[in-house]
């Protein structure tokens, strides 16, 4: 029974409508979902899995179709990561031009065709000069262009006042189009998609609104000059492909525990393209995101990402030499001396992180209890003004993060014309500037310092407020930033220390006078991935507790009595039984209803008798109703006083009676059992290792009561002192 | 580089052309710094990658013969290459998306409910009890949009599909925005 058939019978439709339309019709739920914001049975998943592929493999060898069926079906895994590096590699490359477009679109804009950036403008142009490369006539700013004068303080006013206006036009655009359509657009996404690959539900997050309005949104986002990157939300990107092509395949789009192998697979092609680095995307899948990972979906996740780099190549947004996003080549070797600069950047690093972390946390918890939540479009518009009135004057935070990490870490040689470059050379020198090691800094570089210090207070500080606001914002080029930033002002210090106190006894063996010795790009990069590390903690910190952590530890409180456990799972809810009796012996299905209509049961035990009270199996919550509400359409006959029966053969029933209705295919007839005297411990670590659900505590061989992954993580989250109430429906 | 697609029609061939070979998409940019008295040049040409060195690309040379080996060693050269027409048709492509995007957002959160407060009189436009704060878009959508008659057809369903999207949005953003309950 299709679920199309299902939906139309309500409405009466025409049987002429067809199939067509029917994707617009509502999903009817199967037997077997699971309901928003609850975890997957990851066994059960598995099971089903096993049985599908059993099933295909033995009717394979029936007919050719079907041995072509099968082949089909084992090589749909990989169409589905082909389909996904495309699409990944295509959005990220759309996002990188038009990124690339719109920030250059805040100063001026190219005359002669609208949509070139900058650099683009200028490309044929050959008016460039060696000290000026970047200007040429075509490309003018907006003073220029509106009052034809392109120096002064008028001119310099008017491009401020545009900059900024333009910064708040983008940042408003986003927040309205986050806000209208896809509120779950917002953040980075990371955190939540490693809850969804732990095997949490979150209905419509990986939605195909979702992914459009995270593509465009994260444009304008971006090139409104806010302190964020693009590399997390790539992957909330990529997960959304890789949702969206699931839905091609039954084999994924049924199973929950095969689609997430799947959105494993797309997140390691998600930073594969945000970083030019297939490998990197991989090992990210691997160690942050993945909860299950077996060997198979290494070798798809490396396929989709080489997929999705290949494909951003072709499209080839930054020109033939960069689809690495920092391409750096570092020509002198690192000394053991440098190891202690080196240490101190990994200290900063460290501070750095634990400062940020804890600011934007406490700045997050006053936006959800205070005046600041209620007002979004508002705080965004607030935050982006105060960052581009900030950021202009100062000419390394006008420009985009990116570029200036590029700057960041690139290596001085004769050809550089940046301020960071402008060291003293001997005029008498006969060798080329490239040649010529430590030299002393001149005046451009002392003022590129202090410039660099502000930025570097500037950028710590934003971010704090930036983070976490209704847009899509990442957080890896920020930290990377200021990372650099500090990396860079170290090293340009220890360079100058080496130059003149060349004979102290550190420098002496090291930097020899007219030895090429500190290269100050190496400690920009240094300090940018030491600043990396820290706030990527960050995403292991969900709002909600909605799974295990790496480091939460059990406790080895023994379960107390069961009257303990009922209780403190009956809770606020009073006085009802979490789940109920349903026997062997006939009950009929307007019974059944009646239970299931004024209650809410998370289960039903099924026993012999209820004299007896030996246990038979157990049936989910959610299956109960679900399976009878469809049972009418799938056996004729079945009515109201219809008999119920779990057993394998149905009882014998005068021939008068109704069709009885069989019940046995949700009856889970092996369900996990621990007894109340196991330990908690050994209980959460059966529910980490296995991926249940829920697990049924008996004693002496009968049948207590029942404990759900959301009640350990209740008791968790008190053995931590933390709020219990904070994991979500109860 | 792209090669020309074969289109039978003249006119549409040389066209189809233009379009995809850019001959200007292909360059090689020479940097050549300061050198005794000469100052820094940057010199560009339309060279093809076994062309692209001092020698071709740098002209007028602006140092005699025993020079210009000296001069040439200091000059860094780059090949690069772009795609025009590929940067073109995304940055069109992206803004047309983003307009109808913003075409349809100005639609439904203003000219919808005024069209529909004509259509239906204000008294079914009541505002519902767990409006909090600024006006919600798609509030009483489903209310109104349910005393329409029931037509059995694709525009019906369409109807449908969107109450039923549009409720599904509402909760997300009262999951969000309002409760703060995901996504911080």
């Amino acid at each position: 029974i299709s679920p199309a058939e299902l939906a139309s019978t309500p409405t009466e439709e025409p049987n002429g409508s067809g199939h067509l339309m029917d994707f617009l019709d509502e999903p009817f739920p199967d037997v077997g979902t699971y309901e928003d914001f609850h975890t997957i049975d990851w066994l059960r998943e598995k099971s089903r899995d096993t049985d599908r592929h059993r099933k295909i493999t033995s009717k394979s060898k029936e007919s050719l179709w079907e041995l072509i069926k099968s082949l089909l079906d084992a090589w749909s895994g990989w169409v589905v990561m082909l389909l996904i590096g495309l699409l990944s590699g295509t959005l990220a490359g759309v996002i990188d031009l038009a990124v690339d477009w719109m920030t250059d679109l805040k100063e001026g804009v190219c005359l002669t065709a609208f949509w070139y950036s900058h650099e683009q403008c200028c490309w044929t142009s050959n008016e460039t000069t060696f000290d000026d490369r970047d200007k040429c006539p075509q490309w003018q700013k907006w003073a220029e262009l509106m009052t034809g004068h392109a120096e002064g303080a008028g001119a310099y006013v008017l491009n401020y006042l545009l900059y900024v206006m333009w910064a708040l036009l983008f940042s408003f655009l986003a927040v309205s189009l986050v806000r209208v359509f896809a509120p779950y657009a917002c953040g980075s996404g990371i955190p939540e998609i490693k809850t969804i690959l732990s095997g949490f539900i979150i209905r419509g997050y990986l939605g195909k609104w979702t992914l459009l309005i995270k593509t465009v949104t994260l444009v304008l986002a971006v090139s409104s000059g806010l302190s964020l990157g693009k590399e997390g939300p790539l992957v909330h990107v990529a997960c959304c492909c890789g949702n969206l092509f699931c839905s091609l395949f039954s084999k994924y789009s049924k199973n929950e525990g095969k689609r997430r192998e799947v959105l494993s697979a797309a997140a390691a092609a998600g930073v594969s393209v945000a970083f030019g680095a297939p490998i990197g995307g991989v090992l990210f899948s691997l160690e942050e995101v993945s909860y299950y990972f077996p060997l198979k979906t290494l070798w798809r996740s490396f396929f989709a990402a080489l997929v999705a780099a290949f494909t951003l190549r072709a499209i080839n947004p930054f020109g033939n030499s960069r689809l690495v996003l920092f391409y750096v080549e570092y020509h002198t070797p690192w000394y053991m001396a440098e190891l202690v600069p080196f240490i101190l950047l990994g200290v900063f690093g460290g501070l750095w992180g634990t400062l940020f972390i804890r600011a934007n946390i406490a700045w997050c918890r006053r936006r959800k209890t205070t005046l600041l939540g209620k007002y979004p479009v508002l705080e965004v518009i607030a935050v982006t003004g105060i960052t581009a009135v900030l950021a202009f004057p100062n000419p390394y935070t006008r420009r985009s993060t990116s570029e200036l990490i590029s700057e960041l870490f690139n290596d001085c040689g004769a050809l550089e014309s940046s301020q960071l470059c402008d060291y003293v050379n001997n005029p008498n020198m006969s060798r080329p500037v490239d040649d010529i090691p430590d030299r002393p800094a001149g005046p451009g570089v002392y003022n590129a310092l202090w410039q660099l210090a502000l930025a570097l207070v500037f950028k710590i500080v934003i971010t704090i407020f930036t983070f976490g606001m209704k847009i899509p914002s990442g957080l890896f080029i920020p930290s990377m930033a200021v990372g650099a930033i500090a990396g860079r002002i170290v090293g340009i210090a220890v360079e100058q220390m080496a130059y003149h106190h060349h004979d102290w006894l550190i420098f002496k063996n090291w930097c020899r006078p007219g030895a090429d010795c500190v290269t100050p790009g190496l400690y920009a990069m240094v300090g940018a991935a030491a600043c990396l590390g820290e706030p990527r903690l960050m995403s292991f910190y969900p709002p909600i507790v909605m799974d295990f952590g790496k480091g939460l530890n059990g406790t080895s409180r023994e379960e107390s009595t069961p009257p303990t456990l009922a209780t403190d799972e009956r809770g606020p809810r009073g006085k009802a039984p979490l789940w109920a009796f349903l026997t062997q012996d006939p009950t009929r299905v307007e019974e059944l209803e009646a239970l299931i209509k004024d209650t809410d049961y998370k289960g039903f035990r099924v026993v012999i008798s209820r004299e007896s009270e030996r246990f038979m199996g157990f049936v989910q919550g959610r299956d109960l109703p679900l399976a009878i509400r469809k049972s009418p359409f799938k056996q004729d006959g079945v009515v109201s006083s219809s008999v119920v029966y779990f057993t394998e053969d149905a009882p014998l029933l005068p021939p008068t009676n109704p069709q009885p209705l069989k019940l046995r295919r949700i009856l889970n007839l092996s369900p996990f059992t621990v007894t109340d005297h196991t330990p908690m411990e050994t209980v959460v670590d059966i529910f980490r290792k296995l991926g249940l659900r829920q697990c049924l505590v008996t004693r002496s061989g009968r049948l207590l009561g029942i404990i759900t992954k959301k009640d350990v993580l209740r008791h968790m989250a008190q053995m931590m002192n933390q709020d219990p109430e904070s994991i979500m429906f109860n | 580089m792209y090669t020309c697609i074969h289109v039978s029609l003249k006119n549409a061939k040389s066209l189809i052309c233009d379009l995809l070979q850019n001959s200007e998409d292909i360059r090689c940019k020479c940097i050549c710094p300061p050198y005794r008295d000469i100052e820094g040049q940057i010199y560009k040409q339309n060279v093809s990658l076994k062309d692209c060195n001092c020698l071709h690309v740098v002209e007028p040379m602006p140092v005699d013969g025993k020079d210009v080996e000296a001069y040439c060693l200091r000059c860094e050269c780059k090949f690069e290459e772009r795609s025009s027409a590929t940067i073109k048709v995304t940055i069109i492509m992206y803004l047309s998306i983003l307009g109808l995007l913003l075409l349809y957002m100005v639609y439904l959160t203003l000219l919808e409910p005024m069209l529909k407060r004509r259509l239906f009189g204000h008294s079914q436009l009541i505002q519902s009890d767990d409006d909090v704060g600024d006006q919600q878009p798609f509030a009483n959508a489903h209310n109104v949009l349910s005393h329409s008659h029931s037509r059995p057809n694709m525009l019906n369903k369409v109807e449908h599909a969107q109450q039923r999207w549009r409720r599904q949005v509402q909760e997300q953003r009262k999951s969000v925005f309002d409760r703060h309950v995901v996504l911080s």
